[in-house]
């Protein structure tokens, strides 16, 4: 997020778009109903009439995917009605002219023949952003899993650095993280593209740096990605380690995914519980858990929080950290002679330009934001404020896209897939705690009521629901959340495998998965089996 | 010119400076004055209902609730006296006799103990005015989560409030007045079917433990005292701090951390109540292998990490060291992902890692 988590009271426009965030970051969302209360307007752009759409003031309906389109024709009204910031365009942009030319053609009109939106709603919905004294834009993966995330980001960054909606209190652009320690991954380098603290390894400053600190050279090349490293597995990779991932389940296209671990020649995974992906392992490291480590982790606003052991781990479960430590030593690997948390997190700041002025006794508290480049550096909960980064901020001139796979007469019926509530991804844990079964006992597909009528099923049928790579059997439910044409469900149920369907294209710049667009057909599900037909 | 400049009250005697929209509790508290509330929690509006945290006012008839009182430039003010005390005790005295138990187990709730802690300081324990308990219970709410003993309210709204205000979702109402007031919920029915999400705010600043945290109080027989160890959620990225209680090596419940940065005394219903996977029979115990017939079986330590290594170590000796891929998790630690990359990066001298934000 650009901003911290409090600011989330402070604007008096609010932008939600591809983000379930009363299900999937509900305090953040408390944050957001109080601004609300204090008078707020708030935008939600989302397929379904979520929760969040409650307390909107406009929703757009938008087609699953259709994103980028919606967001060229807020601009094209931004413009068009010389709502933009000029002074902040002059001072802190780049690319501004052929941006503000370019949406000339991106009328509200094409787009509600591409979104399905009243071209009257985009209006008001882009008015009511490009007056806001202080705009504040939050999305989630809503906007991110599509072949064209990159696009969706960079077309809400240019709605931001159209109006000067950057660097201020009650503004921004704010991706929602999605797990505790999603942020963290990426600041410690766990990536392919950099190492700790966001230096590139395309940097030969950063390779020798490196160099230096582990006596080893490293490629100037970034790594694969966990998507090419799949479609490798077998070939060029043959050998994985994973920690705490259920991919098999969590993945798209399970049946690809499953193939490619079973190909490896070796396969290690650390986790909590035996899940469906530790089971094609060849060695499975019992991990400790919540409650069990000390350590840290980063959050959404880029805030470094220490985890405390509380009870001691079951059985000779060790944290990851050791594991990992002892495996790398196994392999006459230097440097692995860690003996707490403490001096892995002291090693990290050390290394990183984000966390250079932390070290663990000084996260105590909780009270950083990063980047705190130096020792007594207070932190930095809100980016952008004194100027960007890399000098300016670039308007990039965005083309709308179809998703990969488009509905057809084969397959009629948009499926987009997301989180609910009370359950948590795959449910390793959420799954294993009492009393979450009383309020989510099984998946659903939620269908508007007038499909169901027209498709011929009574809600609570079981359906087989089939997508170019594959098929689940699941029940149907239903609801006016979802609209006409479009089915929702979570992928955290193991009896509905749903990630079986997705996997229809990736974003070409980042490898991340289509997972909110995938064309499915929906039928009758064959009576008989091992289900009961009730 | 600052804030507080040319602002003052006299507090007990001294003079004190304010800060403008400040109460005068929030004066008094910021000088460690001692004054009784049990309807009042800092996040939410004040409300004025308990009247416990009544002050003198010089030039005022009676006093006045000092939760809902401005400061004013100018004012006398006096926190505690005699005849102060006197009115408090008896409120105390009071509003215990209206419920079934004043003690109720510290597992019920963070603000559980507030009333028996202020009934015993004003040594309020009297039963003067033993009679009829106000509040119908709802036993018949299966939900697992929250325990709605309302013989034990008090009628003080803070749960009412805490999930209107703080929550935005109006889950719990009032119907009736006086003696008859209840808390419910719209229409009177169960939790699930009122727009409640189980956040579980209403529990953790009941004062009385009325609304309770029931998958808690489950390890009320345990007779180790209760540890509080100050952790983060370990579910979405909002980056909850919770206080673990334990008893022993048991996880026995969760509190939100009312001075967390980031959720400030906020929790959803994973983070309140989905923590006892962590003692599940399911979780790994030991390392597993792959024996000589294809199944896993358990393994000692040495074992299994000789058996990486090696495993690890065959393919990038075969087929080199871009053969060995790595991805992190986006749900461990920091440090889990550090040593992950160092792995790939000072051992093999590649990049080939990730993590799971890409799906």
């Amino acid at each position: 997020m650009s901003n911290p988590l409090r600011d989330m009271e402070k604007p008096d426009v609010i932008f939600c778009i591809g983000t379930n965030m009363t299900e999937c970051h509900p305090v953040a969302a408390t944050r957001l109903k109080k601004a609300i209360r204090n008078g707020a307007k708030m935008i939600v752009a989302d397929p379904r009439t979520i929760d969040l759409v409650g307390y909107a003031d406009v929703h757009l309906p938008l087609r699953v995917g259709s994103d980028a389109a919606l967001l060229l024709a807020m601009a094209h009204v931004i413009v068009r009605e010389g709502l933009v910031n000029e002074g902040f365009m002059r001072e802190r942009t780049t690319e501004a002219e052929a941006f503000l030319e370019h949406v000339k053609q991106w009328t509200p009109e094409w787009a509600s023949t591409i979104t399905g939106v009243d071209a009257a709603l985009i209006e008001e919905a882009a008015l009511l952003y490009g007056r806001a004294e202080r705009g504040a834009i939050y999305y989630t993966l809503g906007i991110t899993e599509h072949i064209c995330g990159v696009d969706n980001v960079q077309s809400l960054c240019n709605l931001a650095l159209l109006t000067g909606n950057i660097g201020r209190e009650g503004t921004g652009i704010n991706p929602m993280r999605g797990q505790n320690n999603i942020q963290g991954a990426g600041d410690v380098g766990a990536i392919p593209n950099n190492y700790p603290g966001f230096q590139p390894v395309t940097d030969p400053a950063n390779q020798a740096k490196f160099q230096k600190a582990w006596g080893r050279d490293i490629d100037l090349e970034k790594g694969i990605t966990k998507v090419r490293a799949l479609e490798r597995a077998g070939e060029q990779i043959r050998a994985m380690i994973i920690d705490g991932e259920n991919t098999v389940v969590t993945d798209p296209d399970r049946e690809h995914c499953e193939h490619a671990l079973k190909s490896l020649d070796f396969l290690v995974v650390c986790d909590l519980f035996m899940t469906e992906t530790a089971e094609l392992a060849h060695v499975v490291f019992p991990a400790t858990g919540f409650a069990e480590t000390d350590g840290t982790q980063t959050n959404t606003e880029r805030r470094v929080q220490r985890l405390r052991q509380a009870v001691p781990p079951p059985g000779e479960a060790k944290p990851d950290w050791w594991i990992i430590s002892q495996i790398a030593r196994r392999m006459g690997f230097q440097g692995f002679d860690y003996e707490s948390a403490k001096d892995v997190f002291n090693e990290l700041c050390s290394l990183s330009k984000t966390y250079a002025g932390l070290d663990w006794d000084r996260i105590e508290f909780g009270e950083y934001q990063w980047p705190v480049p130096h020792e007594g550096h207070p932190g930095t909960p809100r980016l952008h404020e004194d100027g960007f980064i890399n000098g300016r901020g670039i308007f990039k001139l965005i083309n709308y896209r179809d998703p990969a796979e488009t509905v057809d007469d084969e397959y009629p019926v948009w499926l987009t897939t997301g989180r609910r509530l009370a359950s948590y991804h795959s449910r390793t844990q959420t799954g294993r705690s009492s009393g979450i079964d009383y309020l989510l006992p099984e998946e659903s597909l939620e269908v508007h009521p007038d499909d169901l009528a027209a498709w011929g099923f009574q809600d609570g049928d079981w359906v087989d629901m089939a997508s170019r790579r594959g098929s689940v059997r699941i029940r149907v439910s239903s609801t006016t959340r979802s609209p006409r044409g479009t089915v929702f469900s979570s992928f955290s149920f193991n009896d509905v495998p749903v990630n079986i369907l997705t996997g229809s294209g990736y974003d070409p710049v980042t490898d991340t998965a289509e997972l909110k667009v995938c064309p499915v057909r929906i039928r009758p599900a064959p009576i008989g089996g091992d289900v009961a037909a009730d | 010119m600052s804030e507080t400049t040319g602002r003052t009250i006299v507090l007990d005697g001294q003079e004190v400076s304010f800060e403008r929209g400040e109460t005068i509790f929030q004066v008094a508290e910021r000088h460690r004055k001692e004054i009784p509330t049990l309807c009042y929690d800092e996040r939410l509006d004040p409300f004025g209902g308990c009247r416990l945290c009544v002050v003198e006012l010089e030039g005022a008839r009676n006093p006045v609730a000092s939760c809902t009182t401005k400061a004013e430039p100018g004012m006398r003010v006096t926190t505690r006296s005699g005849k102060l005390e006197m009115h408090r005790r008896v409120l105390l005295e009071l509003v215990a006799s209206e419920n079934r138990e004043v003690d109720v187990d510290e597992l019920s709730g963070y603000a559980s103990q507030e009333m028996a802690t202020l009934v015993d300081r004003y040594d309020a324990r009297t039963g003067r005015f033993a009679g009829r308990k106000s509040g119908t219970s709802r036993p018949d709410d299966p939900n697992p989560f929250i325990k709605r003993d309302y013989e034990n309210c008090i009628s003080c709204y803070r749960c009412v409030r805490v999930c209107a205000e703080q929550e935005g979702d109006y889950a719990i109402s009032v119907m009736n007045r006086g003696f008859e007031t209840q808390i419910t919920t719209e229409f009177g029915g169960l939790l699930k079917d009122s727009s409640c999400t189980f956040c579980g705010q209403c529990v953790q600043t009941c004062p009385t433990g009325a609304l309770a945290d029931l998958k808690a109080l489950r390890h009320v027989e345990i007779e180790e005292p209760v540890e509080k160890t100050r952790s983060v959620c370990t579910y979405c990225g909002v980056g909850c701090a919770v206080d673990i209680m334990t008893k022993g090596d048991q996880v026995v419940g969760i509190q939100p951390a009312m001075d967390g940065p980031a959720n400030e005394g906020a929790l959803c219903v994973k983070g309140q109540f989905a923590y006892d996977f962590v003692h599940h029979p399911d979780r790994l115990k030991t390392p597993f292998v792959r024996d000589d017939h294809g199944r896993l079986v358990p393994a000692t330590w040495d074992e299994a990490l000789d058996r990486a290594a090696s495993g690890l170590l065959a393919a990038v000796n075969q087929h080199g060291r871009h053969s060995l891929y790595a991805v992190a998790s986006g749900r461990a630690p920091n440090e889990a992902g550090f040593t992950l990359q160092k792995l790939v990066r000072a051992g093999l001298g590649t990049s080939y890692i990730d993590n799971c934000s890409r799906a």
